[in-house]
């Protein structure tokens, strides 16, 4: 009963920490080049109304719907980061107005419900991503259900994960991007093209967070629902501190927030009463607890935020 | 960028035979060689400012040439043209003949310029490795860098550490950094702004050797420097700015420190040290701040004082010398109360701070002009009449109870700009927009307006013209005069023997050294603040 109760919590941290998960490694990229984005909830919600669409509409066999959902999803979340990226790269807007504008525009109550409405997404989508069972591992015990029995999401968060971290601290790439974060100024100087660095993340943090929004409209809640993302964005976003920057402590990350938004449902169902109110609120407190950890100088420097994050760059200013 | 390598093998003499009124494209013709930069009527405008107004400059390979101009006269602007950062209005810039256009740093790295900033361009979270890894292409191999470090450190005498983290570095070693970085991307121009401003002056004789050098394999090395000594000692040519436009270019063997100060600042200067016969009188039996043994958190664990013990008298001007990062920043801040001590006591006038911040130690009678005049000083929004009230509104006059006295505040910012000659169109204007002399002539009224028993001074003249800079030295005398203790934080040397009654230096947050005046000794003040304890006795 316990053990059982314990991978039950496991399981929904990994299927709920997903889509964090993406959301989050967007917003790190997107950071690390010293833009904040807090569109994230606006572009996960993109993402979700078009992965639908595609779902609904679409015909051809269920792989084919999906990978077109995927690049879609993607597509979609790049071209809204397009109007942060312009607006707080090229216009050199207020990063957290541009941020919190975007959200408003393409959020619950904008955008994305507006194309929702459009396309009458109304019933459960015929396609959806669903748990593959890997080279027929999924009965192992333990390692099974959680290693080999995943969505197709899911394994594509990992291989993220994975080349997310090989590309910042391995390559001479993600070492460009990190100095254009950290002084773009110098970057500039060193011959670097801070302005396309910076475009190029914020679009690629949009894609993954599209891909975050259709783990809700196709895997999570596989019917439209207006905002169903729930404030999801805002976790991602501060997980991206949590986790310090870095894409393997963002993942663990996702899946300690993936496992208390679930956690009210399980501890219902074993019979104890928390109110769900205390559970969703845990990652924001823990978020502060870490904040307040890393400003106080608990932390080594190299963990600390981006030094240029959340400010324009403009090569002749005096 | 393909330029041919003319001349880039062959070392050209220094000095060869050139004056003010040929040195340009002429005579290089004549003497056979192309030269590595020719810069011809080059402009770059402002919003409201002509930063260069058809600058000439010529520099041949294997030379050090000095441009030499005060702060303003637009150097900084003409070598960030140089090194593509600004793209100038006007004007062409030729390498070894050949005409280039540059439209981002990349293509002026490519072309073989590189620049060491005055302020680094170094990451400073990153590795000495990984700063050298930024920009070129390749791949991501941490271990060559390092290696590659260390064989140009060992070349050019220019040792660091590749694995430490930048912000962990000494100023003097952050600048062999951006040094190793430019001959690491074979630069054959390399242009350095103000390089010695943060250097003890046995630093900068390496750096000097350093270029001496780097000219000796056929670079050019620009060597941009307000400081006449200097350029006299390591230049070869010299060209001279003025207001944004060019004096004109000389050899350095040819003429006169006081030649080249009466072009950079277009009339004869005469401002010396010593002729201050009504130099401030000091009150031996009054302390008006008494420091022992201050200790604080620094930025760096370099740059937190530990257990200094300081005295300033009545009228007295006390210097505190060190390269900058030593612990004045912090010393001063944790005196005034913004930063905290960690142990230790100040006394002011003989009564002792309870470490309860700003307001308790102006009400004591401590005023202080920090490091960063516009931001941490002053309000830079705020109207002039309000940034002079800063300080006084909580008492009358300025003020009746919980209410501003509107009419008391204008009156006597009116009296503050005219006493103190700030030039502004009116006392509504907001501090920003103000020069930098005048907005320290501000903040200058606001303290020294305030009758302090002890000022604080940290770097107040760093970054003025020559004229502002004598205004805040007269300013201090003036303020000493009266009978407050002066303690003038500085990194000019020059500027604290030719104010000072006292000077001490720091070097890594520790008193190492006091020299009275009439025992300052240059040298073995410069070894103190390079961390050299010294074989000689102390002067003092």
């Amino acid at each position: 009963m316990n053990d059982s109760f314990l991978m039950a919590i496991l399981v929904s941290a990994l299927f709920y920490g997903t889509p964090l998960l993406f959301a989050a490694l967007g917003e790190v990229l997107t950071e690390r080049s010293g833009v904040l984005n807090l569109g994230v909830e606006g572009m996960m919600l993109m993402g979700a109304v078009v992965g639908s669409v595609v779902s609904a509409r679409l015909g051809g066999p269920s792989w084919f719907v999906l990978g077109v959902a995927i690049l879609a999803a993607m597509l979609v979340g790049a071209l809204t980061a397009l109007l942060h990226a312009f607006a707080t790269i090229t216009l050199r807007v207020e990063q957290t107005v541009s941020g919190l504008a975007l959200t408003i525009l393409a959020g619950a109550a904008g955008l994305s419900s507006y194309l929702a409405n459009v396309w009458q997404l109304r019933d459960p989508v015929p396609h959806q991503f669903t748990r593959i069972d890997v080279l027929g591992l999924a009965g192992l015990p333990v390692v099974g259900p959680l290693l080999f029995h995943q969505t197709f999401l899911t394994y594509l968060s990992w291989v993220l994960v994975a080349v997310g971290s090989w590309y910042l601290f391995r390559t001479r790439a993600g070492l460009n991007l990190r100095a254009v974060g950290e002084s773009p100024s110098t970057a500039d100087a060193m011959g670097l093209n801070v302005v396309r660095t910076r475009y190029v993340h914020t679009l690629a943090g949009g894609a993954l967070a599209g891909i975050g929004g259709i783990c809700f409209s196709l895997s999570i809640v596989p019917t439209w629902q207006d905002g169903m993302t729930a404030g999801r964005g805002w976790i991602a976003l501060a997980l991206v501190i949590f986790g310090f920057w870095r894409p393997v402590w963002v993942m663990l990350g996702a899946y300690l927030f993936g496992a208390l938004a679930s956690l009210s449902l399980t501890l219902q169902a074993q019979g104890i009463d928390i109110a769900p109110e205390i559970l969703d609120s845990i990652p924001y407190v823990m978020t502060i607890v870490v904040l307040v950890a890393v400003s106080a100088g608990w932390s080594s420097r190299r963990l600390s935020a981006p030094d240029a994050l959340g400010t324009a760059f403009e090569r002749e200013a005096r | 960028m393909a330029t041919a390598e003319t001349g880039a093998g062959a070392p050209v003499p220094g000095g060869r035979p050139s004056n003010a009124a040929d040195a340009s494209g002429p005579a290089s013709a004549r003497a056979g060689g192309v030269p590595a930069v020719s810069m011809r009527g080059v402009t770059k405008r402002f919003v409201g400012v002509v930063a260069n107004d058809h600058v000439d400059l010529e520099v041949a390979p294997g030379e050090v040439h000095a441009l030499l101009g005060e702060n303003g006269a637009g150097k900084s602007t003409l070598s960030n043209v140089l090194t593509g950062l600004y793209r100038p209005d006007e004007g062409t810039i030729r390498l070894f003949g050949q005409e280039v256009s540059f439209s981002s740093p990349r293509d002026a790295i490519a072309a073989g310029v590189a620049m060491v900033h005055q302020h680094f361009r170094l990451v400073t979270k990153f590795t000495v490795a990984e700063n050298f890894l930024l920009g070129s292409g390749g791949a991501y191999d941490a271990k060559t860098a390092a290696q590659r470090i260390r064989e140009l450190g060992e070349e050019y005498g220019l040792p660091v550490d590749p694995d430490a983290n930048v912000w962990e570095l000494s100023v003097g070693e952050q600048q062999r950094v951006e040094i190793l970085k430019a001959l690491d991307r074979r630069a054959r121009i390399l242009i350095l702004d103000e390089p010695t401003a943060v250097l003890t002056p046995q630093e900068a004789d390496a750096l000097f050797a350093t270029m001496r050098r780097m000219a000796d394999d056929g670079r050019s090395v620009i060597f941009i420097s307000h400081k006449l000594q200097e350029v006299m000692k390591v230049s070869d040519r010299v060209t001279t700015l003025r207001d944004g436009k060019t004096v004109g270019t000389v050899v350095t063997a040819e003429t006169t420190s006081a030649e080249l100060a009466r072009q950079m600042v277009g009339r004869s200067v005469v401002f010396s040290a010593d002729d201050t016969a009504d130099r401030p009188e000091v009150d031996p039996d009054r302390v008006v701040l008494d420091v022992r043994g201050l200790s604080a958190e620094g930025v760096r664990p370099q740059s937190s004082p530990k257990g200094v013990d300081l005295q300033v008298h009545a009228g007295e001007i006390v210097a505190i010398c060190g390269v900058s990062g030593n612990g004045q920043r912090e010393l001063a801040a944790a005196i005034y109360g913004i930063r905290r001590r960690t142990a230790g006591t100040v006394a002011i006038d003989g009564v002792q701070s309870r470490q309860k911040g700003p307001r308790e130690s102006t009400a004591l009678g401590l005023a202080f002009i920090p490091e960063d005049r516009l931001r941490t000083g002053l309000s830079p929004s705020l109207p002039i009449h309000a940034n002079l009230a800063l300080k006084g509104y909580r008492r009358p006059p300025l003020s009746r109870g919980p209410f501003l006295d509107g009419r008391a505040i204008r009156a006597r910012a009116e009296e503050l700009v005219r006493r103190y000659g700030i030039k502004t169109p009116s006392i509504d204007t907001p501090t920003r927009v103000l020069s930098g002399g005048n907005v320290q002539k501000v903040l200058l009224a606001r303290e020294i307006g305030s009758d302090p028993h002890i000022l604080i001074a940290s770097t107040p003249t760093r970054g003025l013209d020559v004229g502002a800079i004598e205004t805040v030295r007269h300013l201090l005398m003036d303020a000493a005069r009266a009978g407050t203790g002066v303690l003038l934080i500085t990194e000019d040397l020059d500027e604290a023997m030719a104010l000072a009654h006292r000077i001490v230096v720091m070097f890594e947050g520790r008193v190492v050294g006091e020299f009275p005046r009439g025992h300052y000794d240059i040298e073995r003040i410069g070894l103190l603040m390079g961390g050299h304890t010294g074989d000689r006795e102390g002067a003092a």
